[in-house]
Formats: structure tokens, sequence, C-alpha cells
């Protein structure tokens, strides 16, 4: 059983959790990942870690409440117990040998993007991040990407807070003034991972994305998260889940990510009436 | 006077309509009267044969004559001397080809019904004791400690004969429940998971510690291991990593393989509507490949409500490798075979959803390096099977991650760790067997070989000591 030390809205649909799990905090390098499962009944699902405390021995994690699953985890509370917390699972980034990275957030991708931010930071290299949110009150951790680079460039989808428009207008403009990066690293929704990785081809510059495919075991036994890469099938899990962006067939990722759509979505309707039930008297 | 029926003592068992609605054992095991009645077909002979045919080397007909004359007890506890897993190898162990195959009474009939003999002596025993036995006494705190990777056939094994030899066992398991292949692969109606886990249980019983959730080579590697003061780590991590076809397509979504497609089931029991996992009904079911794991896989589509399953296989029925049994039962309850035919690209619809699979026509040529007679393609003899489903059981490779994370463990190029005796690595004090070792093979085999690397072990320790 695994203590959640910490937990609170990021926004009205992420959360921040921290979990006890000192062997991983000891253990864990940016960009890889804990498969968590909440009881007897639950899913195992990934997330990839967002930062680690040794001392305190806490792993945190972000999540984004989509599904049945993640609404069950948002819906527990400080001192609730996990059932089950493995990791840290998959490669780390390969971070070393650069010097001048933009890091790219997307939505809850920020929050999975800072602990690279962080370490490269750290180390002296000159960071760039660009975050990018559908909206004002999407914006997470802003303070905490501020102070892991030198400049942090924020934008809204609607124009409502930062620059308007999207991460990869960012990315292009500062290409064009000449920024020099020499790696670009992605993470959030695949379709952003996409067009950043076409914008990059276009340059010529090293581009590192992190995808979240559909997982069950995360030691490589299952096969699920499979992608193709350069046209070979890698297996994100224990390949991954960092790859070249300029290799990744996207749209199969994307494809293979509403397998379960249907799915999902009774299991989450199915949670929703429980919450009713127990909650008699509340509006719905 | 020997009971010289020809045949053995028939074993009830499930209908097949009743059995493509349940995932309940499909097997219903002997009456006291039918194993007492069957004990006696046992001639004793003097050479014992089937011995030899055990990877584990159970004293067969020593515990046949306590089962013929009443002594369900003796019996298990002959079995258990050299076998931690009875109840499991009862119903899993390939009997026909091991001891059942080496039996004299199979010369002119059946052999007698060995692997049902020692399911009934290991059932008996529950029944009776609401447990698996454990050793009497618990190893002391001061002896040696190994560490044992992977809790599925090849370390429990290891674990269960290191605990007989008085050392400390902790055994280290990825998933969030140990038995490995035993809970996630081999499927209720086969293996229930209640027999899994008396077993494991008995080893908790005996001292063992057991650690889920604990990837090594992630959390910790072997070195760290030994560096922590365990005088050996065991490698038992099986043969995860599934193989693919390779064919266009096999990435549609609803294209899965066994091991994914086995684990949503087995393990977390998707097809439960309380079970968050999720799991795609499927009207047809297409299954690649002809091994047990295939059949369990059609076996599972069945029971989960597929209107038409099929077995795709590009050998004959003679070559298939499955146990007879197997074929025998997925046929009973609706699989259909489609022998001679390799898939050759998967189509999909525009959202990437499986729709059918396209296959050609092969025949039999030269036999190959295995032995069996190569298929070979009929050119132009293409054709389709609609399915919503596919399931690509065509073998496993081992999971490399032990091997990335630990220098100077030497493999071959097929991801085997290399071993001089069956057992001993490359390594110093770092044994590994079963799949890891071999590539996918049985759960006897691994069982066969957690023994020996127990053995090594102890003969490593102790000559230390003397040493010393």
């Amino acid at each position: 059983m695994y203590r959640i030390t910490k937990k609170y809205a990021l926004n009205n649909t992420t959360e921040f959790m921290s979990v006890e799990a000192p062997l991983i905090a000891e253990k864990a390098k940016p960009g890889q990942f804990i498969i968590l499962r909440i009881d007897e009944v639950g899913e195992r699902i990934p997330l990839t870690i967002s930062s680690t405390n040794t001392e305190t021995g806490e792993v945190s994690v972000v999540f984004q409440r989509v599904g049945a699953t993640t609404e069950r985890l948002a819906a527990l509370s400080e001192g609730d117990y996990l059932l089950n917390f493995v990791g840290p699972l998959g490669k780390p980034t390969p971070l070393e040998g650069y010097k001048n990275v933009a890091v790219i957030g997307g939505g809850l991708g920020c929050a999975i993007a800072l602990p690279q931010a962080v370490y490269l930071h750290k180390k002296g290299v000159r960071v760039e991040l660009i975050a990018g949110f559908r909206t004002k009150e999407l914006v997470i951790l802003e303070d905490e990407m501020k102070s892991s680079c030198e400049d942090l460039i924020l934008m809204t989808d609607d124009g409502s807070y930062g620059e308007k428009g999207l991460v990869t207008a960012a990315l292009e403009r500062r290409i064009n003034e000449g920024a020099g990066y020499d790696l670009v690293l992605a993470v959030g929704p695949a379709i952003m991972m996409k067009y950043v990785s076409l914008t990059t081809k276009k340059y010529g510059i090293k581009t590192i994305v992190s995808l979240n495919p559909i997982m069950i075991d995360g030691t490589g036994m299952c096969g699920s998260c499979r992608v193709t890469v350069g046209g070979k099938v890698k297996f994100a899990c224990v390949d991954g889940p960092d790859f070249d962006g300029h290799e990744v067939d996207f749209d199969e990722l994307i494809r293979r990510n509403s397998a379960y759509r249907a799915e999902e979505a009774v299991k989450l309707r199915e949670w929703n009436c429980n919450l009713l039930k127990m909650k008699p008297g509340e509006d719905n | 006077m020997a009971n010289m029926s020809p045949n053995k003592t028939p074993m009830a068992e499930a209908s097949a309509e009743e059995r493509r609605h349940t995932f309940n054992e499909v097997a219903l095991g002997y009456t006291e009267a039918e194993a007492m009645i069957e004990a006696t077909r046992c001639l004793n002979c003097r050479n014992k044969p089937c011995v030899s045919g055990c990877p584990v080397n159970v004293n067969i007909p020593k515990f046949i004559a306590e089962i013929a004359a009443g002594n369900h007890r003796a019996a298990y506890d002959i079995i258990r001397e050299t076998n931690s897993l009875p109840g499991i190898c009862g119903r899993v162990c390939p009997q026909e080809n091991q001891c059942e195959g080496k039996c004299v009474r199979g010369i002119k009939g059946e052999p007698v019904a060995i692997g049902r003999l020692e399911r009934f002596a290991a059932d008996w025993y529950t029944s009776e004791n609401g447990g698996a036995s454990c050793p009497a006494k618990k190893p002391s705190p001061d002896a040696p400690r190994i560490a044992v990777v992977g809790s599925g056939p090849a370390g429990l094994t290891c674990a269960g004969d290191l605990l007989s030899y008085g050392y400390n066992v902790d055994i280290f398991e990825a998933f969030h429940t140990p038995g490995g292949v035993l809970v996630y692969g081999i499927p209720e109606f086969r293996l229930p998971k209640s027999v899994v886990m008396r077993e494991i249980e008995a080893l908790c019983l005996g001292g063992a510690r057991i650690f889920t959730d604990m990837v090594i080579g992630r959390i910790k590697t072997v070195d760290e291991l030994l560096a922590e003061g365990y005088a050996a780590v065991f490698i038992g991590t099986g043969a995860g990593l599934p193989s693919f076809l390779g064919i266009p397509g096999e990435n549609s979504n609803g294209v899965y393989s066994a091991n994914e497609f086995l684990t949503r089931i087995n393990l977390m029991r998707a097809y439960r509507p309380d079970m968050d996992t999720p799991f795609r009904p499927a009207k047809r079911t297409v299954v690649v490949g002809g091994g047990n794991v295939a059949m369990d896989a059609a076996r599972c589509a069945v029971r989960l409500g597929s209107e038409d399953v099929y077995i795709v296989y590009r050998r004959s029925e003679k070559e298939l490798p499955a146990r007879a049994e197997e074929v025998k039962h997925a046929k009973e309850e609706g699989v259909e075979f489609k022998f001679l035919t390799n898939p050759v690209e998967i189509k999909a619809d525009e959202n990437g959803n499986v729709t059918s699979v396209v296959c050609r026509r092969m025949e039999l040529g030269e036999p190959d390096a295995s032995g069996r007679r190569s298929p070979i393609e009929i050119p132009g003899s293409e054709f389709e099977i609609e399915a919503d489903a596919v399931v690509i059981a065509i073998g496993t490779t081992p999971n490399p991650l032990i091997k990335e994370t630990t220098p100077g463990l030497a493999s071959d190029n097929r991801g085997r760790i290399i071993t001089s005796d069956g057992v001993t690595t490359t390594h110093s004090a770092v044994f590994a067997g079963g799949d890891a070792v071999t590539g996918a093979a049985t759960v006897i085999l691994a069982m066969g070989a957690g023994k020996e690397a127990a053995a090594k072990i102890r003969d490593m320790i102790e000559s230390k000591r003397t040493a010393d």
C-alpha cells in the first residue's frame, strides 16, 4: 500500500498527487513513469513522474480527469492509500550533451516536461520553455516553469492569457529569430507532438517526444503500447517512452489511443451514476 | 492384483455447452473411489520409466501405491518431497510427453493417469487441511538469504527448495500479484487461481517473503541485490516479450498479443463489469498460432461471447504444438481450426479497427530445423477471414530488462541467458532458469530448472562455508 501524501487540483480538470514511494523516489530520472492501481478492481494506468523528493521519499504525478480511473483517483484524499505503485519504468530521457534546448509542454504535458527542464536548467543548459494551454483557467505550474528556464513563452489557444496561438507558432517564430536550439523536447497531446515534430523536421532540429500509449504491465510483456518508430515496431514501455519525434507514426498512436473509447465512456457513465447514488440530493 | 483395464479411469468434465459460458474449471478431478481404482493400474515396475520422464523426479510408483492403499496424505507427502507445486503440475504438465509417455501400460493401451492422480493427491490434501502444507521449521534469520526474481513456476520452485535447505528467500515480482504465467497466462478454466494461491501461501507460511510491484532492473539491479547482502540471485523472469508476425495492419485496434489478451482476462478480469480494465467485445475472433497459449486465447474468446472463433495455423493438425487435450477441449467448445493457413495482412476500417485477416494457403515441404515439415505458401491462394479481434499467439522471447541492466550477465542472440549447466550464469552468484534460459517452454521444465538452480545455489553456499 502506498500513502497519498499530497493531493490538490491544479485547475478544474488537472490534479497533483504525491505518493510515498521512497525506493522509486531514489531511482527515478526525468522521463520515467510509474504504473498505479487504486484497488482490487482497479486498472493499471501509467503516469509520467512529475517530480521526486528523495528526502521525503515522495513521488509526484499530475493527471487529468478523463475517465473512470482518473475520476476515482481524483476522489481520493491525502492519507488515503493506493494498492499498487510500481516504477520507475521506461528509459530516462537522454538529456546529456545539449546546450540550448526548447522544452515544449501542452496542457498536462507541461507538468510532465517540467522535470526535464529543471534537470537541464540546473546543469546550466540554456532552456526555453514554450507552454500551451487551451485557455487561461487551465494554466498550471506557471511559477515552477518560470523558475526552471531562461525564458517562458506562455500560449493560449484563445488568447485569454499569454500569447494567442499554438505552441508551434511560438516555436517556429523563435527558430526564425535564431534561437539556435540543438534539441526540442515535446510533451503533450499526440497531435501537438506530431505538429511540433513536423515543424522541427523542416529545420532539421533533433526532437524528442514522450509518448503516452495504452499500457498494462509497463515491462514489455503485453505489447499494448506498441508504436511504429522509423518503420519498426517498438514498445513504449521498455524502448521508450521517449522517441525521435521525426520517426514516430503519430496517426497510428492517435488511433490506438482511441481503441477503448466506447468501453471507457461506459465505465465513466457508471462512475458518475454511482456518484449520484452516493450523494442523494445533490443536483446533477 | 493390478487393474488390467487398457483405458484410463475417465475423469468427469463439465459439458462443452456449459463451458462456453463460464470460466469454471473444465476437468473436474477424480473422486476418491476413481483415484483408488486408477491407482491400481500401476504395475509398480522396478525400473520406473515414469520417474525418468519427470523433470522434477517425483517418485511416481510410490505415491500411486499409497493412493491405491487409501493413504492419500502419504501420497501427497511423497510428491511434495520433490515437487513444491503438485496441484499445478497435476493440471498443466504435458504428461503425455513426460511421465505418462514412458509408462509401460501405454504400450498396450493408455498409460496410468499419473497427472490426474497427482492432482487428486494435491486437491485431497487441500480439502482435508484447508491449504497447502508447509515445512515444519522456518529458516533461521541468520541463514543465508537468496533473492528470487520472478514468481512464476521457476521462481516458486526454486524458492520452495531453498526454504527446504534452510535458507531465507525473498521473491521479487513485477506485477501486483505473484504467480507469473500461472496467473496472467493460464486461464482459470485450466488452472484455478485459488490452486496457485494456495501453493504460494504455502511458501509464505514456510518463511518466504514476496515483494510485488518490484521490477528488478529498474527499482534495483541484480548487482544491487548482491551488494545488499543476498548470497545469491535466481533469475526466473520467464519469456515475457511477445513476438508479432510483422505483417501490414498488425497495429490495428483489436489486434492483441496473446499476452495482452490473456492478461486483460486472467489477471485484470476485464470481462467482469465491476472491474475497471476495459475489454472490447468481439463477434469474430481469429487466433494465430497452434500452441497451448493459442488454445487458451481461443477458449477465452469463446467464453467472452465471440460467436466465431478461429485458430489459424500454418502447418497441419499433426504438427500442432498444443497438448492433445487442449486441442480436443477447444474443438468441443466450438473453436474452428484453419490448418495450413498463414496470415499475410490485417485489414482495418478508416478508424483503424480490424475488419479481416488476409490469409494464404500453405502446403508442407521438407522437414526444417525443428524436424517438422516446413510450410510453403501456395501462390494466388489468398482468402479473407472477417474478424473484429485478432490474437497473435506465435511465441514469446525473454524480457531484455535484466540482461540490459546486469553487466557481466551474458545472453545469446535470442535474448536467452547463457548458462554453463542449465542454471549457472556467467555472473558470479547469479543463477537462472526457466523460459529466461530456454525461451518459451513448459511450466514443468521451468520447475525442473528452478529445482536444479536451488541445488546449485546450495552447493555454492556450502562450498564457501567449508572454505571459510
